[in-house]
């Protein structure tokens, strides 16, 4: 059988009466079609995002390096520099323990609320609307991040919505925004959403057989809820709590925006050190290193914790 | 007090209240800006009356309207080259086994792990040691590298489900490789890639620091604008844009949680 139209090359359908020419042809073809595919998007993210980390993680040697100054020679005084005591305080400790802290504290308060929230759309509600819920309750995620702090400044100030309403009720006016609490919540607001979004793709897959098994075997609700259901959704539970931190350590907006002089993030630090005055981009980049160093070990957390838990079940 | 009424049986439970608490909690910014979008009173401290002249001064404001229409330009041009170059890449990935693939697939999520601080302070440190100087196109070459993770990630989700005997059958049936990608893969992707596209343009729109650290001085985004006008306090325009950007990138969410939710309705009944 002779095939006059010359085929694509189609695994398994290779003839015997293949010439070497043709099956040349059909190496290379087989090679273009993943350069095609391939090819462009990798130089693009080499070029753009490899090479550049790469070059921070070299400017990070370069003690003090500013831009328009010779370099120096190599060292680690950029990463020594973060233990520097000023005026006997370890400042640059202090901005890491704070970032972190602040990661932490969002991401327990986005768990604390957000699980029941999570847990209703994914149980209690009607089916036909768990859907519906789910992307109202995420529709505020995807407008501007700036905006939605911006808003809580509206809110929080001394003349703002909230000591209005304070002040109806007679209640005394508080004084939040510039404080580390306006971080919190702005934090928490911001990535409440992401949180709910993970524990309900969790909780929706949990098998609620195992729970009417438990109730009849005469546990009561709450022990069903320890024993059975948080268990089940813990690796949904780590999930969400490692990417809300991971995202919260990087934020620059909320710190910037609701925390005033008192919330000086790792992020802030960063930004101050290549736009602000100090031009100190060796110390700069630096600190970025430390900031992806951060957010790498939660991954890794992530992928050991996580792929641990999958296979238990 | 024999026969209740039906409502009196409906007792809810905590887990509603704190749910709809949350509820308000995530729309309550928001209602505020609109609230105050509208009041006369340029002190957002009280009412001062119904007012449309916020509006009216967002719309005359010479500076704002251009870093609208530069926030835009980039957002269309960086989302139009990381469809391309995004739907390739997850195609390709879907496709292709090759030594390296852990670390070509790695390097396409870097940009959704990496903070992006880092990823601008790079991207900075790269374009001013090649001396490239600094312009809207290098905010949009920076705004690709984001966007094409995003959309490459959305499609991949879906070619997982997708059914793969479409694109064999048209190969057997003698399509050339590139009219069963154009004909058969393409339509079937179609819902993930718009998805993508509308999630990747509301990122760009939104960016802040990779747009600071990567445009030039001729280059403002409408972010970077807002930014520098809400750090000296609450200003009752901004109030206004708020809510004009706040309903577009919510229509955009919706078309495009829609346009999802869609696709996957279509791939189930197949």
């Amino acid at each position: 059988m002779a095939t006059s139209a010359p085929l694509p090359p189609v695994p398994g359908a290779h003839s015997s009466t293949d010439t070497v020419a043709a099956k040349l042809k059909r190496k290379l073809v087989s090679l273009i079609q993943p350069t095609v595919l391939l090819g462009p998007a990798g130089i693009w993210l080499f070029l753009l995002l490899v090479v550049p980390t790469l070059m921070i993680l070299e400017l990070s040697l370069i003690p003090g390096f500013r831009p328009g100054e010779p370099a120096g020679a190599y060292g680690l005084g950029n990463y020594t520099k973060i233990f520097e005591l000023i005026d006997g305080q370890p400042i640059y400790l202090w901005v890491i323990a704070r970032s972190v802290l602040f990661s932490v504290g969002s991401m327990l308060i986005c768990l604390f609320l957000g699980f029941p929230v999570a847990y209703w759309i994914a149980i209690m509600a009607p089916k036909r609307w768990q859907n519906l819920l789910l992307v109202s309750f995420v529709l505020p995620l995807w407008t501007s991040s700036l905006l939605r702090s911006y808003a809580w400044i509206t809110i929080l100030r001394p003349t703002g919505v909230l000591n209005s309403l304070l002040g109806v009720f007679n209640l005394p006016p508080v004084d939040i925004l510039n404080t580390q609490t306006a971080v919190m919540i702005g934090l928490a607001y911001n990535y409440l959403p992401y949180m709910v979004l993970i524990l309900y793709s969790s909780l929706e897959k949990l098998d609620q057989r195992l729970l009417e098994a438990a109730s009849d075997l005469g546990a009561t609700p709450q022990q069903g809820f320890w024993k059975v259901t948080v268990p089940q959704t813990l690796p949904g539970i780590a999930a969400g709590c490692l990417l809300v931190f991971i995202t919260n350590l990087g934020d620059f907006v909320v710190p910037e925006l609701l925390g005033g002089a008192s919330s000086m993030t790792m992020a802030r630090l960063v930004y101050n050190q290549f736009l602000g005055a100090t031009r100190n981009w060796g110390f700069g980049s630096g600190l970025s290193m430390v900031l992806i160093l951060g957010v790498s070990i939660a991954i890794a957390l992530l992928l050991k914790y996580g792929d641990q838990k999958a296979e238990d079940f | 007090m024999t026969s209740p009424h039906p409502l009196a049986k409906f007792r809810p439970s905590w887990q509603l209240i704190l749910t709809l608490l949350m509820f308000v909690f995530m729309y309550l910014p928001v209602l505020v800006l609109a609230f105050f979008s509208f009041n006369a009173s340029p002190f957002s401290a009280g009412w001062g009356g119904f007012s449309l002249k916020w509006y009216a001064k967002m719309f005359s404001d010479e500076r704002m309207l251009s870093a609208l229409q530069d926030s835009l330009l980039v957002a269309f041009l960086a989302v139009m080259i990381s469809a391309v170059l995004g739907t390739l890449m997850a195609v390709g990935l879907a496709r292709y086994k090759f030594p390296g693939k852990g670390l070509y697939q790695g390097m396409s999520y870097l940009p959704l792990i990496i903070p992006d601080i880092a990823i601008a302070v790079a991207t900075l440190v790269f374009l001013a040691s090649l001396a490239i100087p600094l312009s809207l196109w290098t905010v949009v070459a920076a705004h690709v590298v984001f966007c094409i993770s995003y959309i490459a990630l959305v499609i991949s989700t879906r070619l997982t489900g997708l059914n793969q005997h479409l694109e064999e059958a048209a190969l057997d049936l003698g399509a050339t490789p590139q009219q069963a990608f154009i004909k058969v893969l393409l339509p079937q992707l179609m819902p993930a890639i718009i998805s993508g596209c509308l999630l990747s343009f509301v990122l760009s729109m939104d960016d802040l620091l990779i747009s600071s650290f990567t445009a030039g001085g001729g280059t403002t985004t409408l972010p970077m604008e807002i930014f520098s006008r809400v750090r000296t306090g609450v200003k009752p325009d901004i109030n206004a844009l708020s809510v004009v950007l706040i309903l577009g990138s919510g229509i955009l969410a919706f078309a495009a949680e829609y346009i999802r939710f869609k696709g996957d309705q279509q791939q189930l009944g197949k």
